[in-house]
């Protein structure tokens, strides 16, 4: 074997080590990585905090509750038959976001106002008091405040985001401001008449 | 150009530590004789003063950690604990406080004065992009540390502004579920923003040797923006700019102290003295006043997206500023026109600072958007342009020029 030939295969061989080590390095850096990663999604004990019921009984007509879910604000609504009127007159083209966003639906469902309760009860609206611009509590509860979405000359309620000025309707559906996404309906079920369970 | 001295040890110690860690001798080169030009001001002692303040931080914020606790049932009341019954918490939590407003009141100037003397220019580029680098990390230091007390502010602009990483599409949800390590801003949340908060001011530490490193590759920028071409440019950074950024450093904090002592909560939201409430957002909720230009920016862009791209480009621009500049000439003393719109831009940036304190209704949002598009055509249309149409006045022969230029009525004044 001549010199040339021992150099040439010398490198060779030194390349594929390279290689090699380069290749296994990289995947054992992004094997430790993971964890490292990983350890900042939420914990087992935040998982399991993800369900609470609700009695809907007390909730008298044109009130609203809010409670705590996952660490957000549940807001939920016994509306008034003027409410729930406006928020079925309203038409898809009119609507800013026109899926439903209501995690009890089937994806691809439109904002209707059916679409955005669960079960047809269309007095009792429940969603994530969480603005989907910046995740600011929506303003709504207070009967005293001026109305949020004026469609013409009615007056319909709503929620209004306090710290970019978002506007909901009475069926939580974004009208105007920067937020894009329509109020978060989450998952929830009827237990009872008058009782149910999120999450 | 003379250079620095080759320091040579007396002591037969001395000589033997040199050979072994020549770090005697590199202290002498770039603390003590490192030769810099004799004509800056006091606009170039804020370095000094952002060096010793980042310092002053890094001490309060320390003996704070032993007093403070990063739980949300906890923070709160540790924090008054401090200001109550610790010894002299309260001084300790008003330096640390205040001391980040004076942070970012020094790092504006320090800014403006880079802009204006073209500082940014070659060969410095990489000096400036360091800093804007050390100014994004100052930005994410001060706003973890603004959540630990866990005020309504804390925890609302905790959550707007984490929220601002949902507007990336497709995988922004599972990016804010990520920073939150649960469903909203929560115990979580708490606890690694402090753990990211104490961190983060020694990677600012290291980014800033970084920056003096690149600063002394080629020395100082001076505010005639011309090379030193000799040994009578310069003087030894000791004891003439050691004793020039003292005074400076010393007036400085008797300015901080005056907050410290006569209105510490002055530049704070009386808001934050509420406990966190994750079920209530304050009614007029704005972030602390040195980030108010860029919140501003934000809600002046009606949709979600570009609004928070508009956000982050508004700093990122800087990174570009040096290709942005057209103009060899460096000092903004010698471009007429530049001059007027460097004015402009100062102004228009305090503008938006005021549209962001304000809520976003009616005029505001007008000029909001007015004073944003103007922020970007600073960048991307005047700067392009000044520099190919401007004609700059002549400058000095040189820097030891320049200077006696400006003694000589002194000079011909007659003896007394």
């Amino acid at each position: 074997m001549s010199t040339a030939d021992h150099a040439h295969t010398d490198v060779n061989r030194r390349d594929f080590l390279f290689i090699a080590t380069g290749a296994v390095a990289a995947v054992g850096g992004a094997l430790v990585a993971w964890p490292f990663i990983n350890q900042m999604n939420p914990d087992a004990a935040v998982l399991a905090l993800a369900s609470i019921d609700v009695d809907l009984a007390p909730i008298a007509e044109g009130q609203a509750v809010t409670f705590k879910w996952r660490g957000n604000p549940l807001i939920v609504r016994h509306r008034t038959k003027p409410e729930i009127e406006a928020a079925k007159a309203v038409k898809m083209e009119e609507l800013k976001d026109n899926v439903a966003r209501n995690a009890n639906a089937k994806s691809g469902d439109l904002a209707t106002d059916e679409n955005r309760v669960v079960g047809g009860k269309a007095e009792y609206l429940v969603m994530l008091g969480v603005c989907t611009h910046l995740g600011c509590v929506p303003d709504g509860a207070n009967p005293s405040r001026e109305f949020a979405v004026v469609e013409g000359a009615t007056k319909t309620g709503g929620w209004f985001c306090p710290c970019h000025g978002s506007q909901y309707d009475t069926a939580g559906r974004i009208r105007k401001g920067p937020a894009p996404e329509n109020l978060a309906v989450p998952q929830y079920a009827y237990l009872s008449d008058t009782k149910i369970r999120v999450g | 150009m003379s250079g620095p001295n080759k320091y040579q040890p007396t002591s037969a110690f001395g000589k033997w530590f040199h050979e072994r860690l020549p770090i005697v001798g590199f202290a002498k080169d770039h603390m003590l004789d490192f030769p810099t030009p004799k004509n800056l001001n006091y606009w170039y002692t804020f370095g000094g003063i952002l060096a010793v303040m980042l310092v002053v931080q890094i001490i309060t914020g320390i003996v704070l950690v032993m007093h403070y606790t990063p739980q949300t049932d906890l923070a709160f009341n540790s924090v008054e604990h401090i200001m109550r019954d610790v010894n002299y918490g309260w001084l300790l939590r008003y330096m640390h406080m205040n001391g980040a407003s004076m942070f970012f009141i020094a790092v504006y100037i320090h800014m403006f004065r880079g802009m204006y003397y073209g500082s940014y220019k070659a060969p410095r580029e990489v000096l400036w992009m360091l800093g804007v680098i050390i100014y994004l990390v100052m930005m994410a230091t001060a706003f973890m540390g603004y959540v630990l007390p866990w005020g309504q502010m804390s925890f609302w602009g905790a959550k707007v502004i984490t929220n601002l990483f949902s507007a990336i599409p497709f995988v922004g949800d599972s990016v804010t579920t990520w920073l939150w390590g649960g469903y909203s801003v929560d115990n979580p949340t708490l606890n690694r923003f402090f753990s990211l908060h104490y961190l983060l001011p020694f990677v600012l530490a290291a980014l800033v040797a970084l920056h003096i490193w690149a600063l002394h590759v080629p020395g100082n920028t001076n505010p005639t923006g011309i090379n030193i071409k000799g040994p009578q440019d310069t003087v030894p950074f000791h004891p003439y700019y050691t004793m020039k950024d003292a005074f400076a450093i010393v007036v400085f904090f008797m300015f901080y102290a005056l907050f410290v002592f006569y209105g510490p909560n002055y530049m704070g939201d009386a808001v934050n003295y509420v406990p966190a409430n994750p079920l209530v957002t304050p009614a007029h909720i704005k972030p602390e006043w040195y980030y108010l230009p860029f919140y501003a920016i934000l809600r002046s862009v009606p949709d979600k997206l570009l609004g928070v791209i508009a956000m982050f480009s508004s700093i990122l621009i800087l990174l570009a500023l040096p290709w942005l500049d057209t103009s060899k000439v460096r000092s903004g003393n010698y471009r007429p026109i530049f001059k007027g719109f460097f004015v402009v831009f100062a102004i228009v940036c305090v503008a938006l600072g005021f549209i962001g304190s304000k809520p976003p209704e009616g005029s505001y949002v007008i000029w909001g958007r007015i004073l944003t598009a103007y922020y970007f055509i600073h960048f991307l249309v005047i700067l392009p342009l000044l520099g190919l149409l401007e004609t700059p006045n002549p400058l000095p022969a040189s820097i030891a020029d320049d200077v006696l230029a400006k003694k000589k009525p002194m000079m011909l004044a007659p003896a007394e």
